[in-house]
C-alpha cells in the first residue's frame, strides 16, 4: 500500500462521515440515531460527522424497511457515494423488514437493493448498539478496498435489570 | 408575477433539513416563494392494509409503529376503539396509567421538536441543550417500560405495567430537572433578542385560516385556536386532572414554539398530580380475543395534534378496517398557506413549526398549486383505484399475492 493509501486509510477511519437516511422507518430509529450524536452518547467523539449530502459521505446509515417509493432513491443516493462506501442497517426493520414484512409496499431489509456491511437489529435500537456497530465498522475500514466479506452484526443486549428498573 | 423568472428548487426525498424522506418543489422568483409542490408517499408502509390481517393484538405493537414518537398516541387511540366495541370499562389505575405515559411522552416529543427547530434555524446549542435534556425523560420511559421508544404500555382493557412507589420518587426527582430546564428555555424564547427576531412573522397563518383548514394541535392553538381534544372530549384519566390550555396569539413560528414550552410546564403539574392522586386497584380488565361487530373512533391528543381512529370490527379476533387519521396529514395542508410570499430561508423552519411526521402521514397524496390555486387532494380510496390501476396498467397486478398473504396469515 503506497503511502498515499495509507494516508488517506487513516483519515478515513480516524473521521468516517456518515449520511444518515430514512428509507421509510417508523421515525423511532430515526430519534435514536439522532440521539446517538447529541452530548449523552456523542459518537462524534470517533470522529463521526453527520453530512448532507452523499458525495461526501463514507457511511450510510439507513433506517426503516425498504418502500417501493423509497428504492429507486436509495440506490440513486448509494451510486452518488464515492468509492469505498459502507451502509449500515440500522433497525429490525432495515435488517430484514421487521414487523412490517409482508405490507404490500414493502421489499425487506435495504440489502434487497443494495449491499449491507453492518446489522443493528432492534426496534428501535438503542444509541449504545448503534455505537458499537459503528466502532466495529470503523475498525473494517481498515480495508480499504471493500466492504467486508462477512457483514457485521451485533447482537440485541441481554435483558438486563438495569433496563427495566 | 413573471412567471419566465419562476425557478424550481427540489427539496428532497434526501435533504439535510428533512429527518424524513417527503419531496417539496419549491417554487421561486427571485428569493420570495411563488408556490410549493408536495410529493409524499416514500414512507407508504401500508400499515393500514396489514393491520387487516393481524390480530387485535398484533396490531397494538403494529400501530405503534406507525410513528415512533407518538408511540403512546396511535395504539391508546387505536385500543380506545377497540375497548368502545366490545363495551371495555378501563379501571382508573389503568386510566392513570396511561395519561402518565401519554405526558411523558409529550413531554420528550416537544424537546424533541425544540432540538429539531434550533437546528432549522442554526441554533445548535440549542439542539444540543434539549436533547440532553430529553434523555431524562427517555430514561424515565425505559424504567418504566422497557424501551426508550415505541413503549408498549397499553393492553386492550388497560395499561401493561404498574409503577411502583420507586417509581414515583424518581418520575418527581425527573420532573424536577425537566422543569428547571424548561424554565430556562421559556427565558430564552422570551428574551433571546435574535431568535425572536427569526421566528416572529414567519409562517403566519390567521385563526380564520387555521378553522378553514382544520388545523390541529399546538400549529393551531399557537394562532388562537383554544381546543384541546384533552379538555374537550377527555379520555384516560383526563377528566380529573387540571390543567390549562395554552394559546397564544402570534400566528407564527414564535407563537408555535411559545405554545410548546407553555404545554411542557403544563405538563410537569399533570404528571406530579397524577402521581400524587394515582388510584388503588387493578391496572386492566381482561379483554375477549374476539371482538364483536361493531365499528367506533376514537380521538387522542398527540403532541402534534388531534389523532384520529377508526375501527370496524367483523366479530372475528382481526378487525375488518382501520383507519387512521394523523395530525400531520392536517397540519400539511397549512404549509403552502403559511409560506405564502415567505422566504426560502423559512422553508425549513416553517415546515420544522408544525412539528410534521411523515412516517405518521403517509397515507393520501395531496398535490397543490399555489399560482392557479387548483389544488387537488385525492382520498385514500381515490389514491388506493389509482394507484392499483396505475399497477395494473404496468402489467403488475397484487389481487393474486393480497389472496395468497391473506392465505398464509390465517
Ligand atoms: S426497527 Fe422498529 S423502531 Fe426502527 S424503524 Fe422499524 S419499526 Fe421503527
Amino acid at each position: 500500500m503506497g503511502i498515499v493509501n495509507k494516508l488517506v486509510t487513516w483519515s478515513r477511519v480516524k473521521s468516517p462521515w456518515i449520511l444518515h437516511f430514512n428509507t421509510g422507518a417508523c421515525n423511532a430509529c430515526d430519534i435514536e440515531v439522532v440521539a446517538s450524536i447529541t452530548p449523552r452518547y456523542d459518537v462524534e467523539r470517533f470522529g463521526l460527522l453527520l453530512k448532507g449530502t452523499p458525495r461526501h459521505a463514507d457511511v450510510l446509515v439507513c433506517s426503516g424497511p425498504l418502500t417501493r417509493q423509497i428504492e429507486s432513491r436509495l440506490v440513486r443516493i448509494y451510486e452518488q457515494m464515492a468509492h469505498p462506501k459502507f451502509v449500515v442497517a440500522v433497525g429490525t426493520c432495515a435488517c430484514s423488514g421487521g414487523v412490517f414484512n409482508g405490507c404490500y409496499n414493502i421489499k425487506g431489509g435495504i440489502d434487497s437493493a443494495i449491499p449491507v456491511s453492518a446489522y443493528i437489529p432492534g426496534c428501535p435500537v438503542r444509541p449504545e448498539a448503534i455505537i458499537d456497530g459503528v466502532v466495529k465498522l470503523l475498525g473494517s475500514l481498515q480495508n480499504p478496498t471493500e466492504a467486508p466479506a462477512t457483514p457485521i452484526v451485533i447482537n440485541p443486549p441481554e435483558e438486563s435489570e438495569e433496563l427495566h428498573g | 408575477m413573471d412567471l419566465n423568472n419562476v425557478v424550481k428548487i427540489p427539496i428532497g426525498p434526501q435533504h439535510p433539513c428533512l429527518k424524513e424522506p417527503a419531496c417539496f418543489t419549491v417554487s421561486l422568483n427571485g428569493e420570495r416563494l411563488a408556490g410549493l409542490d408536495l410529493r409524499l408517499g416514500y414512507n407508504h408502509r401500508g400499515i393500514e392494509k396489514a393491520a387487516e390481517s393481524r390480530t387485535y393484538i398484533q396490531n397494538i405493537y403494529l400501530i405503534e409503529r406507525v410513528c415512533g414518537i407518538c408511540s403512546h398516541s396511535h395504539p391508546s387511540c387505536y385500543i380506545q376503539c377497540v375497548e368502545q366495541i366490545a363495551g371495555l370499562e378501563v379501571p382508573a389505575r389503568g386510566r392513570y396509567l396511561r395519561s402518565l405515559i401519554g405526558e411523558l411522552e409529550r413531554v420528550h416529543s416537544h424537546l424533541l421538536w425544540l432540538g429539531v427547530a434550533a437546528y432549522e434555524i442554526g441554533f445548535e446549542t440549542l439542539l444540543m441543550y434539549s436533547w440532553r435534556d430529553r434523555e431524562v425523560v427517555m430514561d424515565i420511559l425505559a424504567m418504566l417500560t422497557g424501551n426508550r421508544v415505541n413503549y408498549a404500555a397499553n393492553v386492550i382493557g388497560g395499561a401493561n405495567r404498574d409503577i411502583t412507589e420507586d417509581h414515583k420518587k424518581d418520575i418527581l426527582k425527573a420532573v424536577d430537572v425537566l422543569e428547571e430546564r424548561t424554565k430556562y428555555y421559556i427565558e430564552v424564547a422570551t428574551e433571546e433578542a435574535t431568535l425572536i427576531a427569526r421566528l416572529s412573522n414567519v409562517g403566519y397563518i390567521s385563526l380564520d385560516d387555521v378553522k378553514l383548514m382544520g388545523t390541529a394541535g399546538p400549529t393551531a392553538r399557537a394562532s388562537g385556536l383554544d381546543y384541546d381534544v384533552r379538555r374537550d372530549d377527555p379520555y384516560a384519566a383526563y377528566k380529573d386532572i387540571p390543567f390549562k390550555v395554552i394559546t397564544d396569539t402570534h400566528c407564527d413560528v414564535y407563537g408555535r414554539a411559545l405554545v410548546r414550552v407553555g404545554e411542557l410546564m403544563e405538563s410537569y403539574k399533570m404528571i406530579r398530580h397524577i402521581i400524587q392522586n394515582i388510584p388503588d386497584g387493578p391496572i386492566a380488565v381482561k379483554a375477549p380475543r374476539k371482538i364483536p361487530a361493531g365499528e367506533a373512533i376514537s380521538r387522542y391528543e398527540a403532541p402534534r395534534g388531534e389523532d384520529v381512529h377508526y375501527v370496524r370490527s367483523n366479530g372475528t379476533d382481526k378487525p375488518e378496517r382501520v383507519r387512521v387519521r394523523a395530525p400531520t396529514m392536517v397540519n400539511l395542508l397549512s404549509v403552502p398557506k403559511m409560506l405564502e410570499g415567505d422566504n426560502l430561508a423559512d422553508v425549513p423552519i416553517t415546515i420544522a413549526a408544525i412539528d410534521p411526521c411523515f412516517s405518521c402521514t403517509d397515507r393520501a397524496i395531496r398535490v397543490s398549486d399555489l399560482d392557479g390555486g387548483n389544488a387537488k387532494v385525492m382520498t385514500w380510496n381515490e389514491t388506493r383505484r389509482f394507484g392499483i390501476d396505475w399497477y395494473r396498467k404496468n402489467g403488475i397486478d397484487f389481487t393474486d399475492l393480497n389472496k395468497r398473504l391473506a392465505g398464509r396469515m390465517r
